[in-house]
């Protein structure tokens, strides 16, 4: 297998703060690979390094193999999409231009669109399922329309890679698993790589190959969801008490946080029930 | 079907052409109209250049009425421009270079430059420049630090900036004392009849390269609408991009200011008027704000003239009358 992105001894500070300690992984081509941690772990730093939108002063960041500074911002953007966390709505674009404007990479800095790019902008609407919206405008559209808009777009820049920065925080369980099987479509179909920060563990657990478990910009764990997602991992990322038990889709660990009134009730019972190591 | 009928090259040339054609009937009616006695027939007849009874008519149309025509054609077109570049580059729909105080800058530096008895070009246009700039400077050090200043406090910045400019105008106009003072004042409200058609020219030089290259940044613009980050991760060069269209805008934008005073708000009709009309495309808007601006200021500028029995109102004042009332009505728009 291919490695699509490779990053080693990545170190950022912030201020005074450092935000990534020392940190080295790489992703396969062609994997499902989900961050998730804590709030401030350090996950939206990291990929906004992986996006070449961050500057980082110690390490390296390689994309198929080739160090990132040796790309230009426009090669760059027709290997890897970006789509973010939040992104401005506030001007009255349409579904279509917006998706249209991800072939941006490919076009001229006029951006006069061809024959091609129709069709791909056209394929990338079908794919996300937003082929009727083409003439809303983006502002009158819901949140999980949009996002599949930003997603279109992204697809459009035809790349091999795909960063996602929580792409479902927003939206209601419905939105969310329509986002999570259409980055599995999009893994299974056309073969691309799909990297995503997530907060909702289990989510990540679903889908993901490979789970990279982040606090304060170290890595805890990472691996496959049943290896990784253990009790121990868990406590020492988040710091609260969890119970870890085994879905019933597929077997996979299924995490939950455990309320302070059970803590107390099992206590009073002295049952302390602190999880099955998965 | 995703593509469209007429596909975007056919669209901003249809664009071009309707808000081109609009701009040379304002511009007739400009040369027509106005303060002087003589019948509107007879004008047009002079405008369309066959021979008039009186020759005066000729003369006021061709060495008076012509300059100001074209000069108002290119402030418009200025100005509008301005407000569409800000607008997206701060993705605040009611930035314009008036409310933001860059047109208060400038002007603060044309005063400098005429009190220090500079001529209007190259002189009082650096002056001006440099005023434009140091206000931009302010504002992007207020809008750095955090993310993007939000938009309330960038318009309440903008009053700030504009209150304190007034204020060193002030200060400036009531230590003159001689001639200069009328010229001053008059100037400040905006002004298009102390203009000479070689001054035209030089302006005009001076402004194509920079409108083709908006237009040549047009897209960019689009892309920047985005947010920064996803701007940057489909290959545009923000910093490059951003410093580009903020160091053209406020070199456009102060030189008219240097010329023709402050004419507030032209930025902020203009460009939300044709969005409305012709959605957000900037490889749209470009054109349409550039002819759709000239337009609009002759049109100010024949109200100017024609309004009162005697004399004229300066544009500056029709400017803000129309869109002030704009700006609270989009005001209270966006609030919903």
């Amino acid at each position: 297998m291919k490695t699509a992105l490779s990053i080693s001894e990545l170190r950022h500070t912030y201020g005074e703060d450092i935000t990534l300690k020392n940190l080295s992984f790489s992703v396969g081509e062609g994997a499902f690979f989900i961050i998730i941690g804590p709030n401030g772990s350090g996950k939206t730093t990291l990929m906004k390094i992986i996006a070449g939108i961050e500057k980082y002063k110690n390490g390296r960041v390689s994309v198929f193999d080739k160090p990132d500074h040796r790309y230009s911002r426009k090669e760059l953007a027709r290997v890897m999409a970006y789509v973010p966390q939040v992104f401005p709505v506030d001007f009255p674009f349409t579904v279509k231009e917006v998706v249209m404007m991800g072939r941006a990479p490919h076009m001229g800095v006029l951006g006069f669109e061809q024959e091609p790019d129709f069709r791909i902008a056209e394929a990338a609407m079908a794919f996300t399922g937003i082929k009727g919206l083409s003439e809303r405008k983006m502002d009158r559209i819901s949140g999980g329309e949009r996002q599949r808009a930003i997603i279109a777009r992204a697809l459009c820049q035809d790349p091999r890679i795909v960063l996602l920065d929580e792409p479902t925080a927003s939206l209601d369980l419905s939105h969310q698993i329509r986002i999570m099987d259409l980055m599995e479509r999009l893994k299974e179909e056309k073969k691309m790589t799909v990297v995503m920060v997530s907060h909702d563990v289990n989510l990540a657990a679903l889908y993901a190959d490979t789970l990279l478990i982040l606090k304060d910009g170290e890595a805890v764990g990472m691996g496959s969801p049943a290896r990784v997602l253990t009790f121990e991992n868990l406590e020492k990322a988040y710091g609260c008490t969890l119970l870890v038990d085994q879905s019933p889709l597929g077997g996979l660990p299924r995490v939950s946080p455990v309320p302070q009134k059970f803590i107390r009730a099992s206590r009073a019972d002295h049952e302390l029930h602190r999880g099955r190591d998965a | 079907m995703i593509a469209p009928r007429a596909s975007l090259p056919r669209r901003i040339l249809f664009v071009t052409l309707f808000f081109g054609a609009a701009l040379c009937i304002a511009g007739v009616f400009g040369l027509s109209l106005g303060s002087s006695e003589g019948a509107f027939s007879e004008m047009l007849r002079a405008v369309m250049g066959q021979e008039t009874a009186d020759p005066m008519i000729g003369a006021i149309i061709w060495k008076i009425r012509l300059p100001r025509v074209l000069m108002a054609a290119l402030v418009g077109g200025t100005l509008a421009l301005g407000g569409l570049v800000f607008q997206a580059l701060l993705r605040n729909p009611l930035a314009e270079p008036y409310i933001l105080g860059i047109s208060g800058g400038s002007a603060i530096g044309a005063i400098i430059g005429i009190l220090m008895g500079l001529s209007r070009f190259p002189g009082v246009s650096l002056f001006a420049f440099l005023g434009s700039l140091s206000t931009l400077a302010v504002i992007l050090l207020m809008a750095s630090g955090k993310g993007m200043l939000k938009k309330d406090a960038l318009l309440l910045s903008g009053v700030m900036i504009n209150a304190f400019c007034g204020a060193v105008i002030m200060f400036l106009v009531s230590m003159t004392q001689d001639a200069r003072l009328h010229n001053i004042i008059f100037w400040l409200m905006g002004d298009l009849s102390l203009i000479g058609l070689p001054q035209v020219g030089i302006l005009a030089i001076l402004l194509l390269p920079c409108f083709v290259l908006l237009f040549y940044l047009s897209h960019t613009m689009n892309l920047l609408l985005l947010g920064k980050e996803m701007a940057q991760t489909m290959g545009v060069n923000i910093v490059a991009a951003t410093l580009t269209l903020l160091g053209v805008t406020s070199f456009t934008v102060s030189i008219t200011v240097s010329h023709c005073g402050l004419l507030g708000f032209v930025g902020l009709v203009m460009p939300h008027l044709l969005r409305l009309a012709l959605g957000a495309d900037h490889r749209v808007l470009v054109p349409a704000c550039l002819f759709g601006g000239g337009t609009y200021m002759i049109l100010c500028d024949l109200l100017a003239r024609s309004l009162p029995d005697q004399g004229e109102i300066p544009v500056g004042v029709i400017t803000a009358m129309i869109g002030a009332p704009v700006f609270i009505f989009l005001l209270i728009q966006s609030k919903k």
